[in-house]
């Protein structure tokens, strides 16, 4: 089967889709863009495809109708599943390298009692694994980064409270650590595996998925057979210089992430994306070819890494500050879009008494605004108005776009996509197809 | 890498290039021993520069920007600006300006290392860049030299009129020649400025065959990256010399052999093999990193046809020549018709004009960071030309002098992408005619 890989390299995730030769996204990949965009490249791909055989799958399970009604809640139970089995994959390496690095002289005397300490880390952390993955659970990140970290971190200040080592000292080998097991590419020839475990997993679950176990095997082998031929790939996004793709492979962010919204809805007259380090307000023809653009110049100030920064400020994950901003009964201005700056008219604001859900509701308008001023130099927002990248995610933002650019250019369609992340990807994937297709 | 010469590392130059090198060498060599040589020097700037006239004085002639752009393109520029800053010039000033007061603060050598003396005289020729007078003004109370000050009217209207024109005579006349026979002790000839005056119109002639050659496909010459260099001699202390005139007709030579032979233009890695954009350019370029900014372009096929940039020191594509035979008149409309003296909508005609006549593919603005006063209306220019051309526009921002304001990944990206985009629509027209 033919297959289109678009690669989005943004500065802080990395996204992939899998398109078919009927243009049908087959599957969408992200990861964190970790420190090598090579293996960011290749793991988000991997994701990419793992979720087109999930896609495939989903589509043979209609034909068993023994699943009926349950199908939805099946398949979402196997994709944890199989999760929680990539993610005992993960663990089981982090604890290798952990364990290895208190071999070294650096720990000296320390390195035993570490070494016994990590064990007892690490076997809570996959005792706690299934819990991460129980069907309604929720977690701040779905990166392997971010949830061991989150989960070392509790289980190590615990157990390290009671010996002779710190939890400095804990935390330091888990951060020398992860770099290493976060740039291992995981052999794909292991994924047949790791369905089949998922799969036994989940019927084990309810008696009636149990019944059907037999009838899932067949398709599902016949998903991971399908042999998915990687046709053409296209590589976008900030560190797509550093793609090993040649020339002819790559694209610039802006035309994919025009074409993309052009996919998503071919009504799309102007875009704005705002993504970790960049804002682009682009406007794209009837076709989706992009005819004026412009980005930040000089400076982040007012992107996606804002949020993040203030965030980390408040000590809060990122997907919380939407929610609490849309808690905001009342208006805080915050001027600044310079990050550092903000961050201390965040610590003022504190300190003179104002609530944080209406500091964290100015500091969106604050980069919403600066969104305007460069959608104004672009030529204005067009109807349809299509708003891409990851700060798309967030509410909060969404609904202060929405007023400004009513109030300043009229009523209109505004459209924001849940896949809205993977939208340069869309746009590259879409052109390595017609790479091959035209 | 489009170019010819991938494996050689030796960067290539025309032997114009070296010619006008040695050129501007020797002119830094004269200001180095002006004084010791019993001669006296005059700055200006480039812009409504009266080069003939100063000449007529045995005046050595010392352009600012020159020394700013050539300390720039030395890696000079950031300490000199740091000095300047520590004396008290903000962040937002001008980077020429503040690489002059800091070249002059640490000690006034030039940019090839030789001392620059203090001038005698300054002679400002205001001609739309407000920035020049202020400048003039701080360099005047540090070296307590004679200041000349030439006003000349604003082409508000697009046209120069014969009031216009006569204020600009009659200031000739009655301050900046008697200033400068003061200043130097030389009696004004104007036959001698007659003798100047038909160099210069020579030489004229030349360059703007060479600028026009570019409508050539492929174009023999970069109008932007190399059209600066051949730009050097007339915009700077040649313009009414015979070396200039020698100059410019060796170049036109060299060109003519180039569109003879369908060569593309000389970049510092070879020839251009493949000319796959073509496009107008308005602001000047970076000179700090001149080579990595000119690489984003060759490195993609991007060949610049025309340029605003090549015509601040004088605009002759549009007929205008020196003219011997009304040696201050001449003066005065070459001063007035001044690319920076002219007004928005007429810098829009001309760029438009430029669009059309050497088939560009895309217009680009590189707006420079430090200069309030051209950035201003840059992007209605761009609405403007994009509109009435049909023609995909871009816009980078950079500087002048200043290394902190050019990011290099963020201008290659943006570049990379204006390209694309062009490409893009090239292709879709191609697409749809077919």
């Amino acid at each position: 089967m033919k297959s289109f890989i678009g690669i989005d390299l943004g500065s802080t995730t990395t996204k992939a889709i899998v398109l078919d030769s009927e243009k049908t996204v087959l599957g969408r990949g992200i990861t964190n863009s970790r420190s090598n965009y090579a293996i960011a490249a290749e793991v988000a791909k991997q994701e990419a495809f793992l979720d087109a055989r999930f896609f495939l799958f989903r589509k043979l399970l209609q034909d068993i109708p023994a699943l009926q009604d349950q199908r939805h809640d099946f398949l979402s139970n196997f994709e944890q599943d199989f999760r929680l089995e990539q993610y005992y994959e993960q663990l089981g390496e982090l604890g290798r390298v952990c364990v290895e690095g208190c071999g070294d002289d650096r720990l000296g005397k320390d390195a035993a009692e570490t070494r016994a300490l990590l064990e007892a880390v690490f076997r809570q952390l996959h005792d706690e694994a299934p819990g991460l993955f129980e069907p309604g659970s929720s977690r701040k990140s779905d990166f392997f980064r971010d949830i061991a970290g989150s989960q070392y971190s509790s289980a190590a200040e615990k157990i390290a409270s009671d010996s002779t080592i710190s939890f400095d000292a804990m935390l330091n080998v888990f951060d020398r650590s992860i770099i290493e097991v976060e740039n291992l590419v995981t052999d794909s020839n292991d994924d047949e595996a790791k369905f089949m475990h998922a799969l036994e997993r989940s019927c084990a679950r309810s008696s009636n998925y149990q019944d059907v176990l037999e009838q899932l095997h067949a398709p599902l082998k016949a998903v991971l057979d399908t042999e998915l031929e990687e046709t053409y790939v296209i590589g976008t996004g900030y560190g797509r210089a550093t793609l090993p793709f040649s020339k002819e492979h790559i694209r610039s962010e802006i035309l994919c992430h025009g074409l993309g919204a052009h996919i998503m809805y071919p009504e799309t007259a102007t875009v704005l994306d705002i993504g970790g380090q960049d804002t682009k307000a682009i406007q794209v023809d009837p076709t989706g070819i992009v005819e004026s653009f412009q980005m930040n110049d000089r400076c982040a100030a007012g992107c996606g890494r804002y949020l993040g920064y203030i965030a980390d400020e408040m000590n809060l994950g990122l997907h919380e500050l939407g929610p609490m901003a849309m808690q905001s009964k009342r208006k805080v201005r915050i001027n600044s879009t310079c990050t550092v700056f903000a961050g201390a008219e965040l610590r003022d604001r504190l300190s003179m008494g104002e609530k944080r859900e209406d500091i964290v509701a100015g500091l969106h308008r604050a980069i919403i605004l600066r969104a305007m001023s460069i959608l104004s130099r672009s030529g204005g927002i067009r109807d349809q108005f299509t708003f891409t990248g990851g700060v798309a995610k967030n509410e909060a933002a969404v609904v202060v776009l929405r007023e400004l650019a009513f109030e300043n250019y009229g009523a209109m369609t505004m459209n924001v996509n849940p896949d809205s992340i993977f939208t340069g990807a869309l746009g590259a994937a879409t052109f390595a197809r017609r790479a091959v297709v035209h | 890498m489009n170019t010819a010469a991938n494996v050689q590392t030796e960067v290539q130059k025309e032997e114009s290039m070296l010619l006008q090198k040695a050129m501007i060498s020797a002119n830094f060599d004269a200001l180095a021993t002006a004084h010791e040589d019993g001669k006296k020097i005059s700055s200006t700037f480039v812009p409504g520069n009266l080069n003939e006239l100063l000449m007529c004085f045995d005046l050595v002639r010392n352009l600012p920007e020159i020394n700013a752009l050539q300390s720039a393109m030395r890696k000079q520029t950031a300490g000199y600006i740091m000095e300047a800053e520590r004396s008290g010039h903000s962040e937002d000033v001008c980077s020429y300006v503040k690489s002059d007061l800091g070249m002059m603060a640490k000690g006034q050598i030039g940019p090839t290392g030789k001392p620059l003396p203090t001038p005698d005289v300054l002679l400002l020729s205001y001609t739309g860049c407000f920035t020049f007078m202020k400048w003039f003004e701080l360099v005047r109370d540090q070296y307590d030299c004679e200041t000349a000050m030439l006003h000349v009217p604003y082409q508000a209207d697009g046209e120069i009129t014969d009031n216009m024109r006569d204020f600009v005579v009659m200031q000739l006349k009655e301050q900046i020649i008697p200033t400068l026979e003061r200043v130097t002790g030389v009696k004004f000839d104007i036959d001698r400025l007659r003798e100047n005056l038909k160099e210069s119109a020579k030489a004229e002639e030349d360059l703007v065959w060479v600028l026009q050659a570019a409508k050539n496909r492929p174009s023999p010459i970069d109008a932007y990256f190399g059209g600066i260099y051949y730009c050097g001699p007339i915009f700077s202390a040649f313009r009414g010399s015979k070396e200039a005139t020698a100059y410019y007709a060796a170049l036109r030579r060299e060109v003519a052999e180039r569109i003879e032979q369908g060569l593309g233009p000389i970049t510092p890695e070879g020839v251009l093999d493949e000319e796959r954009i073509r496009l107008v350019v308005e602001g000047p370029p970076n000179w700090t990193h001149f080579r990595d900014f000119w690489k984003m372009f060759y490195d993609e096929g991007a060949v610049v046809v025309a340029s605003s940039y090549t015509k601040v020191g004088g605009v002759y594509d549009f007929g205008f020549r020196h003219d011997p035979g009304n040696p201050l008149e001449t003066l005065a409309e070459y001063c007035l018709g001044c690319y920076t003296n002219r007004s928005l909508p007429a810098r829009v005609d001309m760029l438009c004009n430029y669009m059309d006549e050497y088939s560009a593919d895309g217009f680009l603005v590189n707006s420079i960071k430090s200069c309030n006063s051209f950035s201003a209306g840059q992007l209605l220019m761009l609405r403007e030309i994009e509109e009435r051309t049909g023609k995909p526009a871009g816009f980078i921002e950079t500087d002048l002098v200043d290394p902190r304001y050019f990011s290099p990944a963020n201008v290659k990206n943006r570049l990379e992408s204006y390209f694309q985009m062009i490409e893009q629509k090239k292709a879709h027209g191609e697409r749809t005619a077919a």
